[in-house]
Parts: structure tokens; sequence; C-alpha cells
């Protein structure tokens, strides 16, 4: 008996040598990044681990190198000045424009997800699957081909408001493209097929009695949809809402694409432009990345079981 | 009065006709309906481009530019020259398309197995009910929220030859100084050097630069193997584990015998997701390498856009997208149909 308790004992000891030999690879690199952020130039050259005193200050040059070399001010009386490139601070900004289009993209994911998820799931109509695994398919399509087409209608599609300014001949109505505007940030990326097939799992995965309850009831589609089907889809809206929130803010290639001016610019933009600037100054290049990734980290750990419940459930009914 | 029941919509009797078949034309209107937004963006945003790009990779746009068309419409420009399938076949006779295939296909055959080895192993030990299970987890995952930009950033600092911490590390165990991110030598030349070996160029194995890049793509990447392996997990029935056990089996022998092949259909989606996700793997080595050094971690799509944007090569890149395009594809089918069949549903 005493033997197989020290057997037991022992396995155990290995599981977690092991396991915390694990955790250890995947948070030393944040760590260094924290403490790297804090040190003096010269200590960064030394392959230091502890700086010797924090140098806070990292965070101030490295926001301020962000703004132009130009300290941020906010101005209580003015309060959108701190969105403007002349008065106020670019990182504010860009975390400003990360956040609109983030929101954007998830409202819009949201809504098509929904239908369409609902649509491949429930609901009978010729073509349905054919038309389902041409969606699946296009997920493999490597993302530099749809790069430039989707970056000419960039230049082509107008923006809505100034297209119908030219319809209606209002006065200093000028087309303008979607080049630099959120819509270019937002309006390619509301419908992904990952949610869609997020969706229709989740959709299907919803007891067929109560479809057939609420049909006997008489209720339609909508109907159901609606009062049914949504009050029970809290774990998958919250978790296609984080996704997508996710991706939107790590975005980089696109963003840099179709933006030229600082202002609509997101955070990921304005990391890789202070990257490129700050060059051998390692801790501020550190300091700005702890910066961009406290925010998204913190959300994370609040929200940690709905970013693995959905994956989770992509993984089991796929 | 039998309680009508759905089986019965199927087979209506012949008075309810035309009220079914009205049903039937709003249910079908409907189901367009509602697929009709998601549609919209997708046709516009993945399906026609993709017919552009047919258009862009018949193209001779060299001959545009030489036109004198410049800004923008240098990529609307109109289709001055039509070369048919001139890019194709040149691609095949490209020997820097060959070797980005090669330089995907090590990176993938390294990736896979390492990512979902070390991914299973770890989801495994956790699912052991360990103390701190949501800890491990919750620092698992964390590499995988990270952006790109700064994970990078932090990695390449890492890896600094001379000032980064790893090398720091080694340096105090006697290990001379590697240069993570620039050397080419391939590990099994570096592992054999001591010996005084001197492989032939094709036996040197995969770059050191490549291992560097493999190494960090593992760390933002098996967090998710981790996560799904879990729920793969949690999903065989405790009681066949309590048989087996009843029966004498433990530890290799229930792994063996019982965890792998009921975790198969969870192992089959990851290994489609992973082998798809390194062939079309771009933003980690862009930021890590941009393919560098030289090109010994130019994969498939680092060579596409190295071809769009540093030599605005339009049409030679489109055709080179269709072709990794059209490789992608053909490896999902295959793995569907032969990996697929060994997997065990329940």
């Amino acid at each position: 008996m005493n033997r197989d308790k020290l057997k037991s004992q022992l396995t155990n000891l290995g599981i977690h040598a092991i396991l915390i030999s694990g955790a250890l690879f995947m948070v030393f690199p944040f760590a260094w990044m924290i403490l790297g952020s804090l040190q003096t130039f010269h200590e960064t050259t030394l392959g230091t681990f502890l700086p010797e005193q924090p140098m806070w200050s990292n965070y101030y040059d490295a926001i301020v190198a962000m703004n132009g070399a130009k300290p941020c001010v906010f101005d209580p009386a003015a309060p959108l000045d701190i969105l403007t490139r002349e008065k106020g601070c670019m990182i504010v900004r860009y975390f400003f424009n990360t956040m609109v289009m983030g929101l954007g993209t998830v409202l819009g994911v949201l809504t098509t997800g929904t239908l369409a998820g609902y649509a491949f799931a429930r609901m009978n109509f010729p073509g349905r699957e054919t038309l389902f695994k041409l969606l699946l398919a296009t997920m493999m399509i490597p993302g530099e081909l749809t790069l430039i087409p989707n970056y000419v209608f960039m230049v082509w599609f107008p923006t809505p408001e100034s297209w119908i300014a030219t319809a209606l001949n209002l006065p200093n109505a000028e087309p303008h493209n979607w080049i630099d505007t959120y819509y270019a940030l937002i309006i390619p990326w509301i419908a992904t097929v990952f949610s869609i097939f997020l969706f229709r799992q989740f959709f299907r995965g919803i007891p067929n009695e109560l479809f057939d309850a609420a049909l006997l009831d008489g209720a339609t589609h909508s109907r159901f949809l609606i009062s049914v089907v949504l009050p029970l889809s809290k774990p998958v809206l919250i978790t296609s809402a984080l996704l997508t929130f996710l991706g939107s803010w790590n975005a980089l290639m696109w963003p840099m694409l179709v933006t030229n001016s600082p202002e609509m610019r997101p955070i990921q933009v304005g990391l890789r432009s202070l990257i490129t600037e700050a060059g051998t100054q390692t801790q501020l290049l550190l300091a700005g990345a702890t910066v961009t990734i406290i925010p998204i980290i913190i959300l994370y750990l609040f929200l940690q079981r709905w970013f693995v419940e959905g994956i989770s459930n992509v993984g089991i009914r796929g | 009065m039998t309680v009508q029941t759905p089986g019965l919509i199927a087979t209506p009797k012949p008075r309810h006709a035309p009220a079914l078949r009205l049903r039937r034309l709003q249910e079908i209107s409907l189901g367009y309906l509602l697929l009709a937004p998601a549609l919209i963006i997708l046709i516009v945003f993945e399906i026609l481009p993709i017919f552009y790009g047919v258009g862009i990779s018949m193209c001779d746009w060299k001959t545009g530019a030489a036109l004198g068309v410049e800004g923008w419409q240098r990529w609307i420009a109109p289709c001055v020259s039509f070369i048919g399938i001139d890019s194709y076949t040149r691609a095949f006779t490209d020997p820097a398309m060959w070797h980005s295939l090669l330089v995907t296909a090590t990176y993938s055959l390294i990736s896979v197995p390492v990512q979902l080895g070390l991914g299973l192993l770890l989801a495994y030990l956790l699912f052991q009910k360990v103390r701190g299970q949501q800890a491990f987890r919750v620092l698992f995952f964390m590499p995988y929220i990270t952006s790109t930009v700064a994970s990078a950033a932090i990695w390449a600092f890492l890896y600094n030859p001379d000032k980064g911490l790893i090398n720091s590390i080694l340096t105090r165990f006697g290990v001379p100084e590697i240069r993570w991110l620039s050397d080419t030598t391939g590990i099994f030349q570096v592992l054999l050097k001591p010996a005084g070996v001197d492989l032939p160029s094709g036996l040197e194995g995969p770059s050191i630069a490549m291992l560097a890049l493999i190494i960090y793509t593992t760390w933002v990447f098996v967090g998710y193997d981790i996560t799904i392996f879990l729920a793969g997990l949690g999903n065989i029935p405790a009681e066949l584990y309590d048989a087996a056990k009843v029966d004498g089996a433990s530890g290799w022998t229930l792994f063996r015998h019982i965890t792998f092949p009921l975790l198969s259909p969870t192992t089959f989606f990851l290994l489609m997701l992973t082998v798809i996700g390194t062939f079309k793997a771009f933003n980690h080595i862009w930021v890590m390498t941009q393919g560098g050094p030289g090109d010994a971690t130019t994969t498939a799509s680092i060579y596409i856009f190295k071809q769009l944007f540093q030599l605005n090569r339009y049409g030679y890149s489109a055709a080179l997208s269709f072709i990794l395009f059209f490789i992608i594809l053909i490896l999902t089918v295959f793995q569907n149909r032969f990996a697929g069949r060994r997997v065990v549903y329940d």
C-alpha cells in the first residue's frame, strides 16, 4: 500500500514538474518583457534580467515617442482634443481607433453570424449544404490572394455619405473612397466563415424538441430565433464577440495597407511604427508592447471561460 | 384526433398541400434572406477577389506599369497584355518557388508534430485533475491572445545573440553563442560539429533560424491546441476508464487503448487545422524573420508577399497564391480520405 502511495506521489510530482516547466516557458517571455521595459538602455545591452531600479519613465518616453517626440497633454476644457495629432496624444487615438474598429466588427459579425448560422443549422432550402461547403473551402484561401483585390475595392468604393452627397448634387460634394476611413477597417470583416461555423454548430446543438414544440405552437422561424434561440445563445455570442474583438485588436497587415494618415491607425500599427522608430532602444519598444498587451490580457483574465468554451466547442463538434 | 407530429409535415394530406407549399416557399425565401448579409460580404470580399485574382494572374502587369500608369491605378490598369497561363508555367520552373514550398513543408512537418505532441502531453497531464489546473490553462493560453507585433518584438529580443536572455543563459552552461535568427546552418550540422563531422548540404537539416521560428510559433499556438484537446478529453465517458481500471489497466495502457483512440476526432480536427495553418502561416514569420536570413525561412506565403510588395509582380504573385491554395486543398482532401477513415467516432 505504502509503495503505491509513494508511486502516485512521484507521478504527481512528475506531472507537476512538466506542467510547471511548460508554464514557465509560456510566461517567461511576458516576465522578460515587463522586466525589460523597466531597465535602463545600458542594462538592456548587457542581457540583464532584473533592473537595478525600475525605470517607470520608460513608459512615459514610449508614449511620447509614439506621439512624435511631443509630450501628451490633456485639456479638460476640450477633452476631445486628445484625439487629434496636433494637440492630443496619438496613443489615445490609436486605442480609440482600435475600439471603434473592434466594436464595429463585433456588432457586424454577431448579426451576420446569427442569421447565417441559423439558416444553415435550422432551415431547409436547396443548396444549403453545397453553399456551406463552399464557404468552408474559402477558409483555405491564402490571405495574400485577396489582399490586392480588396485593396482595389477600397480605392473604388465611394463612402456612403459622399456617394449620397454626389447623387443629390449637394454643394462641395466630393467623391471619397474607403481609404483612411473606418469603413475599410470594419466592413470587409463583418462576416467570417469561422463565426458562421461557430453559430451553426451551436444552433445545431439546441434540442429538436424545443423546435418542434415551438412549431406546434405555430411559431415561425423568425419568432423561434428571437424568442427561443437567442436567449439560449449567450455562450456563442460572447465567444464569437471575444474572438472577433481579439482579431481586430491584433490586426496589422490590413490596417497598414488601407490607412495612410496616423489618425486612422489602430494600436498595432502604432506599435509597429514605434518599434521601427525606437530601433535599438529596446526598453522603449518593450514598454510600448506592454502597454498594448495589458488591456487584452486583463480582458482575457476576466472572460477566459468564454474564450476557452468557444474554442472548445469548435473542436468537439467540428 | 391524433396530435400532429413534425413528421407529418413531410407527408402531408393532399388537401393541406397548397398551404404547405406556401409554407415551404416561405422557409426557402427566409433562408436565403437570413444568409444574405453574410453572403454579400463574403462574396464581395472573399469570392470576387478570387475571380479578380484569376484575371490578375493572367495579365502582364509590368507592361501596364511601363505604360506610365501610376499611383493606385497601376493595380487596376486595364490588362494591356493577356498572357494566359504563362505565370503558372513560369512558377513551375521557378527554383525559388520550389524552395519556398520546401521551406513551407519543412516548417509544417516539424511544427505540426511538435505542436500537437506537446499540446496533447500538456492537456493530458492537465486533465489528471492536477491542483491549479485552471491557472495552468490560463497561462498556457496567454501567448495565443498576444498580438504578433508585440510577441515578435519580445522574442526577437530574447533571441538577440549579444544581449538576449536565451544566449546569456546558454553561455553560462558553456554552450557557444547561437545566432538564432540569422544562422542558416542546419541543426544536424550544428549538433555534429563537435564530433568533427561535415554533412553534405542536403543532410544538414532545417536551419537554426527555422528552429528559432518553430520554437516561437509553438509558443504562440500550443495553448490553443491544449484547449481543444482538453475539451476532447472531457468528452470521453469516465465509465470507460473505470471499466478498464477494473480490468487492471493503468497509465500507458489506458492512454494507448482508451484515450488516444477516443480522442482521434479531436486530434484529426486539430491536425487539419494545424496543417492548413502552417501552410498559410504568414504574420508570425513576417514580423519575426521577414523570410530571412537569405531565404532560409521564406515560406510560400512569404515568397508570394515579397513578389507582391517588394517586386510588384501582381500577376505572378496571384498565380503563386492559386498554386498554394490548390496544394492546401489537395492536402485537406488527402487527409480527409486517409486519416479521416481511421478516426474512431463513437
